[in-house]
């Protein structure tokens, strides 16, 4: 049994507005957002699966369902077993210890009242027996695994900077000594320094308590660092799911290719592969039918016109392309 | 005249209970017309705010204790309060490091963009509303008439940093200064981002100061580099210079602890951290963290030497080594 089995999820948001109005009064079906659409995938104890993909392909919403945030429309979220997808603020509250997250806007995520280290220990007093002096000197810990000076413990949110705030954040959810943590870009405001010496954190805890990641990241290079498997999101679904060294190595599916080949690398000079999708992003809102990259796919065919599944077309590796199945076989 | 923006001898302090931090001092830099240049750094090194600084958004305990800013030739610390609010709408704007934040969240964005447009740029409602859906697309947002009538909140944090671009650049500003304005993207968007602010610089001769740490960014559209640590500027490079000859161990430091996808590297985290920056040591800040330090390191601070044309660095270090071989 994996930590983290997550089946056919979906979170679809009402759009609102006038046409949501409209609809209601017609008494239609209100106009929805699909930001994820029957995702499935597992997260083993101890490992680190990376899940990336375009801006708004909905990364966070799968996160935000996972830690039980939003209340997915269907689908299943299993945690150590248990079915967490539908239950209640109050039944949740025994996993909110085991389950953390860092959120991708360390800024509006902090409480703006309280100060650094009331802040992180809030979460001790929410979550741990520890009684006053246990709980200042692991405040004190945490602050200097994470890189903070300790002069930056009695300041506000607003007078520290982005990259502080957002260590302030990771400070915050390993706290508590959690089983499973949801990084939503945690190390994108940070510098490559501190960066580097976050991912070496993070790897600590894993190797030391057994923790696992979902670590959602934009930067390739750290998603390539730390995960062992990387999930590839398009549009509210997964595309393509394998382990990192391959999936680095030979991206498979199209959109993973024209991902790959748009990293900036740190050199003015060197070169790379264009493969270069066509098109705009299309929205959630008005989703094609079929397979979903299909406008912008330089590779598209007749048949991507019926929406291709997830296949497994090597052990551990998962593709949602015709074409690409259609070679592998 | 060809600079755009000069800092003179900035120096920002923040007077706190146990003394004054020293976040930003005695910075000099230009940015010339059509130029972008790249302030990089450590976290807490201050370039954000530098930036805030520059436009004059300081607010107590903050303090700009010495220096000046002059921007196409006026000296914006001397303009009323009045002038400086419209010079940040129409001729100098700013993508902050906090999109979500930075957004009103009772306004959908359509509306926050089209209200700047008629403020600003004196567009009626119809053509601001234009704009608004053609800056919308600029940016890559997908189906804009419809996220027009969006709230931030409803928005993936991706899509509200675009916002915030769409907004910066909708005026067509002759400065502007990005902070981490690629940081919540994914590479593809990220990409098309850099592209616009080029155009920007490019097309309509703007001077950019892109505030970033990611180098991958930096190497792919800056013309120069500046690097902060600790509060002071310690190196401005062009580009290629700065990644082929780094001089201040600070900043080769920076270049070897990068990430990269196109190869396995080790990494190498810079050892020590940013020094409290409260009654921060007198001589050099690096000082604590560096393989070089020599006494007059503790006692003075270095000057800032050219290394090479349009090369300068401030570290006795290097001088030492030059001399040397
Ligand atoms: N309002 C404030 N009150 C007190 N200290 C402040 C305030 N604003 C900034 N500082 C301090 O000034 C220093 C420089 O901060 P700044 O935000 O410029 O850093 P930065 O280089 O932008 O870092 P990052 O990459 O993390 O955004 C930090 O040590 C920060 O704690
Ligand atoms: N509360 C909400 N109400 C309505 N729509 C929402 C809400 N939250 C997210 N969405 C929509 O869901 C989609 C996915 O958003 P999500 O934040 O998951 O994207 P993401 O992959 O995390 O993107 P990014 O990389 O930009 O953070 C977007 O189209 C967004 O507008
Ligand atoms: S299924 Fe067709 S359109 Fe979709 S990615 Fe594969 S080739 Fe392209
Ligand atoms: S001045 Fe001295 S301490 Fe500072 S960076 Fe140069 S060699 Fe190192
Ligand atoms: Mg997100
Ligand atoms: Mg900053």
């Amino acid at each position: 049994m994996s930590l983290v089995e997550i089946r056919d999820l979906q979170m679809h948001f009402p759009l609102g507005g006038i046409g949501g109005t409209l609809a209601r009064l017609r008494g239609q079906a209100e106009p929805v957002l699909r930001a994820v659409d029957s995702v499935s995938f597992d997260v083993e104890a101890g490992e680190t699966l990376g899940l990336v993909g375009e801006s708004g392909c909905g990364k966070s919403t799968v996160a935000r369902c996972l830690v039980r945030l939003l209340k997915p429309t269907a689908g299943s979220v299993r945690y150590a077993g248990k079915q967490i997808a539908t239950l209640d603020a109050q039944a949740m509250r025994p996993f909110r210890r085991d389950i953390q997250m860092v959120f991708q806007d360390p800024t509006a995520s902090l409480n703006p009242r309280l100060s650094v280290r009331s802040m992180v220990e809030e979460a001790l007093t929410l979550h741990t027996k520890f009684d006053a002096k246990e709980r200042r000197a692991r405040v004190e810990e945490l602050m200097h695994e994470v890189g903070l000076g300790r002069d930056l413990l009695d300041s506000y949110p607003h007078e520290l900077s982005g990259g502080q705030r957002q260590r302030v954040n990771i400070a915050r959810a390993i706290a508590t000594n959690p089983r499973f943590v949801v990084l939503d870009e945690p190390t994108s405001a940070l510098d490559v320094s501190l960066r580097s010496r976050a991912i070496l954190l993070l790897e600590k805890l894993r190797e030391h308590l057994g923790l696992s990641y979902l670590f959602i990241s934009h930067d390739l290079a750290t998603v390539k660092y730390l995960a062992s498997r990387v999930a590839v999101m398009y549009l509210g679904s997964i595309v393509e799911l394998s382990d990192t060294r391959d999936l680095f190595a030979k991206p498979l599916h199209p959109y993973t290719r024209a991902l790959l080949a748009a990293v900036p690398v740190p050199d003015p000079d060197a070169r790379r592969d264009d493969f270069t999708l066509a098109g705009e992003i299309p929205s959630p809102i008005d989703v094609e039918t079929g397979c979903r990259l299909r406008g912008r796919c330089p590779l598209a065919k007749p048949i991507c016109a019926e929406k291709p599944p997830l296949k497994e077309i090597a052990p551990g590796r998962f593709v949602a392309c015709h074409l690409v199945a259609e070679l592998s076989s | 005249m060809t600079e755009m923006l000069e800092i003179s001898d900035l120096t920002v302090h923040f007077q706190i209970n146990q003394g004054a931090i020293e976040a930003v001092d005695h910075i000099n830099l230009t940015i010339r017309r059509g130029e972008i240049l790249g302030l990089v750094g450590e976290s807490g090194s201050g370039k954000s705010v530098t930036s805030f600084a520059i436009l004059r958004l300081i607010r107590p305990p903050g303090r700009v204790v010495s220096g000046s800013v002059h921007f196409d030739g006026i000296d914006l610390g001397s303009l009323p309060e009045e002038q400086m609010r419209r010079m940040r709408g129409a001729k100098i704007a700013m993508v902050s490091q906090t999109p979500r934040t930075a957004l009103n969240p009772l306004l959908t964005v359509g509306r926050q963009i089209s209200r700047l447009l008629m403020v600003h740029a004196g567009l009626s409602t119809r053509e601001a509303e234009k704009r608004m859906l053609e800056m919308l697309r600029l940016v890559r947002i997908p189906a804009p008439e419809k996220r027009a009538n969006q709230y931030p909140h409803q928005l993936s944090g991706g899509m509200c940093q675009r916002v915030m671009i769409a907004m910066a650049l909708a005026t067509s500003p002759q400065l502007l200064l990005a902070d981490e304005p690629t940081t919540g993207l994914d590479v593809s968007i990220a990409a098309k981002i850099l592209d616009l602010l080029r155009e920007l610089s490019t097309k309509t001769g703007a001077a950019i100061m892109l505030v970033t740490h990611d180098l991958g960014v930096v190497a792919e559209i800056c013309d120069r580099v500046a690097v902060m640590h600790a509060g002071q500027l310690v190196e401005c490079a062009p580009v290629r210079d700065l990644f082929h000859n780094p001089a201040h161990p600070y900043t080769k430091a920076l270049v070897r602890s990068i990430p990269r996808v196109d190869r396995d590297v080790v990494l190498e985290p810079i050892s020590g951290s940013v020094p409290s920056l409260i009654n921060p040591p007198s001589g050099c800040r690096y000082a604590g963290r560096c393989e070089w330090t020599m006494d007059r390191c503790r006692v003075s601070r270095p000057p800032m030497v050219e290394a090479a044309p349009g090369h300068v660095v401030a570290c006795y270090g290097f001088e030492e080594r030059r001399v040397t071989c």
